[in-house]
């Protein structure tokens, strides 16, 4: 019976998104304020109810509900109760629902900050957002119902994808569909300033928070994602430029451009257009990540079973949204485009390359992406596109960036000042270069290390030399407000990142090697003995599990147990032994056996020796922290003041206060 | 007129997308195609399922085009497709030879035994070494190799009624065309 109520309670909720989106519009159009006033509670009501079918799906995983289709489909009585609740957004029709609970949830928040927006613009917000929940709503309820019946009702289910029982994969979608969905708050901002026809410099900085919250929970999203694929798939590999993990890039790349240009146009009123562009790019993104997931228009290691309906529908979903947004910001955005020119040598001009540079990466990953599709069009034949385009185009279109980035903050808004990048430029090139000298010493020469070192230097000695500077200038308690720690964070998460890429990349040996027994080998300075594998047992899965133990000049490091895991369904998947370090880390996948029938003699494995490899993610959680940090500035939550002054005409002013600490 | 620019580029990406969606309804996504198609079948000495001291290979073959179709006991897709082969196999009109895949012997003789055995001849490859060779990556997948040793056409999946008079038939009547 509950099961139903599931399905009610989404059919509810979509009647309620119905009455939030088209009553504020229809308001908003004839100033009439009781219908603009029912985007709140409507908005409300359909949280109460998404929550609702969310929680009943959980309860069905819960109780080992079979008899639900969904359930039976992607658990099993074995299976741990937290990869059970993580189950529910195992596959396609859980994991929809779980956009749209995360869509409420963002929704909400929505709701109860703007309180001090003008009544008209906010309402328009909260429209857009319950459009948005209607196309999911109804794409879920017609085309992917996780509440299904199946009768008979099986004695056992079958299982959750195997490689989804890590925990780094139960939290991998959940925090990127944070970011995904976080990018539609700009949108619905974007939307609602089109239909009125003009934005305020207040609203822009109202928005700002929400931008780099959603941003960093993709972050966060995408390091688990790397993270979990280093651990799981068993080859030592971070990134794989898999349509999937490109998905999840664009709009990473297209909200890094977002978050700048917003910054831009709050603090100086210029690129306004620009800015509007980007947030519906920026959300436009993350849909079309959703659409070649499930859309099975291109073929992936991590793609959802595929329908062809479903695609159809998130085409034409596609096609209204993103098609009717470009249009809108075709025909009005000549009426809020107007802006303060300025200098070439300017924080304007270096912030507005990074953005171009994001904005063409961003291009040329979809154009990646979708090359294997535009072959077939054209007739070209079976291409794939990988590593080689990638590797080769991504690192060029950054190269300006990370040559701009420590600049950007020492130049001054409208009109920088040569004689203070003369002086940066010696100090950080110089460290830069000297670094790079005492590391070819360490690295054998290794071109990819040496740079890797001096870009390192040269992006974090930067962002150390500004922090100074403000220390030394400002008096205690404005030396960092929250949005300038923010910069400084994730900036110096840039360094971080550099330093675990390059010299992992440079650095890394992986070797193949068969072991028997007692079998030692060196690999980096450290020796891998084999003690042999046995047998053992989890929760619903047995594995071979071999015994690595790792010394070094004598001295034992570690006992590593890497395993070979067979589920019941006969899927084997490798779970490779990680001793991890923040210098290095050492890591053992267990092979085949190399004698079938003797599975306790020899084995092989693959041994690699990683240094700096933490850093990536270490990078990652930094730019994620940055983020998050930039949100909690006081100056975002003084928009309080800052929106009835707007309202009232006297704008100017609170605009001038950010100058302050942005010199 | 840039301000339309964007749409623009939108409304080619959603073409492209439609065409992605209708493309995928006509074709399979996970075909390769073989590069083997049109080139020799490669060279293969096995032993027969019956009886493991005598060896066929692709020499002894050669002369009259056969359709080679590899199964196995533990593959259920090869139960979807035993009874299309059972009923269609000998309206071909060329030997049917099964090529029994990383199977037990006898896992294979007692499938075949409760199944019904459609083919002419059975050579048995338990390591799945001479697959490799002939690019097999699951099973059921069939290749027509012609007079002369050359492979002419692949199915990969097991064979439907449909497939078998929209595919293999008419590969099947061009290759007696060209003997002719």
């Amino acid at each position: 019976m509950t099961p139903e109520l599931g399905q009610l309670a989404l059919i509810l909720a979509l009647l309620l998104a119905l009455a939030q989106s088209v009553l504020p519009l229809i308001g908003a159009w004839r100033n009439n304020h009781a219908l603009m006033a029912v985007a709140r509670p409507a908005a409300a009501g359909q949280a109460v109810f998404v929550a609702l079918a969310f929680g009943i799906l959980a309860w069905a995983f819960m109780t080992f509900d079979f008899s639900v289709q969904y359930v039976a489909d992607n658990s099993n009585l074995a299976l741990p109760w937290y990869y059970r609740f993580a189950a529910v957004w195992g596959a396609h029709e859980g994991s929809l629902l779980l956009w749209v609970l995360i869509l409420n949830v963002w929704t909400l928040a929505l709701a109860m900050f703007s309180q001090n927006l003008p009544e008209v613009f906010a309402s328009r917000v909260l429209a857009v957002m319950g459009l948005i929940a209607v196309g999911f709503l109804v794409f879920t309820l017609f085309t992917s119902d996780p509440f299904g019946r199946l009768l008979p009702m099986p004695a056992d289910g079958a299982d959750l994808n195997p490689i989804l029982q890590d925990p780094g994969m139960t939290t991998h979608p959940p925090m990127l569909y944070m970011g995904y969905v976080g990018f539609s708050v700009a949108f619905s901002f974007a939307i609602a300033a089109l239909l009125g026809g003009e934005l305020e410099k207040a609203w822009i900085r109202w928005a700002r928070p929400w931008t780099n919250v959603a941003w960093g929970f993709l972050t966060l999203g995408i390091v688990a994602g790397s993270w979990w694929a280093y651990g799981e798939l068993g080859w030592g590999g971070w990134w794989f430029w898999d349509p999937v993990e490109n998905a999840s890039f664009m709009p990473w790349l297209a909200g890094l451009a977002l978050i700048h240009a917003q910054a831009i146009t709050e603090k100086r009123g210029s690129l306004r257009a620009w800015t509007i562009l980007l947030s519906i790019v920026a959300f436009s993104l993350s849909l079309l990540g959703t659409f070649l997931v499930r859309s099975g228009v291109l073929t992936s290691i991590h793609a959802f079973a595929s329908d062809p309906r479903r695609g159809l529908y998130i085409l034409i979903f596609l096609g209204i949204v993103i098609g009717a947004s470009l249009l809108l910001y075709a025909l009005r955005a000549p009426k809020i485009a107007h802006g303060k020119p300025f200098n070439v040598l300017s924080r304007e001009t270096a912030m507005l390359i990074g953005n171009l540079m994001f904005v063409v990466a961003a291009a040329m990953v979809l154009l990646g992406t979708l090359f294997p599709l535009i072959a077939d069009a054209l007739h070209l034949g079976r291409i794939s596109v990988g590593q080689p385009y990638f590797g080769l185009l991504f690192p060029l279109l950054m190269t300006p960036v990370i040559l701009l980035m420590p600049f950007g903050p020492f130049l001054r808004w409208g009109h920088g000042e040569p004689a203070v990048l003369k002086a940066v430029l010696l100090r950080i090139g110089s460290a830069a270069v000297v670094c790079a000298i005492v590391a070819a010493f360490f690295v054998h020469g290794q071109v990819k290390a040496i740079l890797g070192t001096a870009a390192a230097v040269w992006v974090g000695f930067g962002v150390a030399l500004y922090a100074y500077k403000r220390w030394r200038e400002f008096p205690r308690g404005r030396r960092y407000p929250a949005e300038m720690a923010g910069m400084l964070l994730a900036h110096f998460g840039v360094a971080v990142f550099l330093v675990g890429v390059l010299l992992s990349e440079a650095l890394s040996v992986t070797t193949d090697v068969r072991m028997a027994p007692g079998d030692a080998h060196e690999v980096g300075g450290y020796s891998f003995r084999f003690d042999g594998a046995q047998q053992t047992t989890g929760p619903n899965w047995h594995a071979e599990q071999g015994t690595v133990t790792v010394t070094r000049n004598g001295r034992q490091i570690a006992v590593m147990h890497p395993q070979k895991r067979t589920y019941p369904r006969g899927q084997v998947q490798t779970e490779s032994a990680v001793k991890a370090g923040l210098t290095r880390d050492l890591y053992v996948a267990l092979g085949e056996p190399m004698d079938a029938n003797n599975v306790r003699g020899a084995w092989s494995l693959r041994l690699y020796y990683k240094p700096f490899i933490r850093w990536i993610w270490g990078g990652g959680v930094l730019m994620m922290l940055g983020g998050f940090t930039c949100a909690l500035d006081k100056r975002f939550r003084l928009k309080r003041q800052a929106a009835v002054v707007a309202t009232t005409g006297n704008e100017p002013a609170p605009a001038l206060r950010p100058q302050e600490n942005t010199a | 007129m840039s301000r339309y620019l964007p749409l623009f580029g939108f409304a080619l990406l959603l073409a492209l997308f439609g065409f992605g969606i209708w493309w995928n309804t006509q074709h399979d996504p996970n075909e390769v195609p073989s590069p083997l198609i049109n080139k020799p079948a490669p060279a293969f000495d096995l032993p027969t399922l019956d009886d493991p001291a005598h060896l066929v290979s692709k020499a002894s073959l050669l002369g009259k085009p056969y359709l080679l179709n590899v199964f196995a006991s533990w593959c259920i897709a090869c139960g979807e497709e035993h009874p299309v082969l059972m009923a269609e196999g000998r309206s071909l009109g060329i030997p049917v030879i099964g090529y029994n895949y990383k199977d037990q012997p006898q896992d294979a003789k007692d499938w075949l035994r409760t199944h019904g055995n459609p083919y002419d001849l059975v050579i048995a490859d338990f390591p799945g070494r001479t697959a490799i060779n002939f690019g097999v990556y699951g099973a059921p997948e069939s290749f027509l190799i012609d007079a002369h040793g050359v492979i002419r056409y692949k199915h990969i999946g097991p064979f439907t009624p449909k497939i078998i008079s929209q595919e293999l038939k008419p590969a099947i009547a061009a290759l007696a065309q060209e003997t002719r």
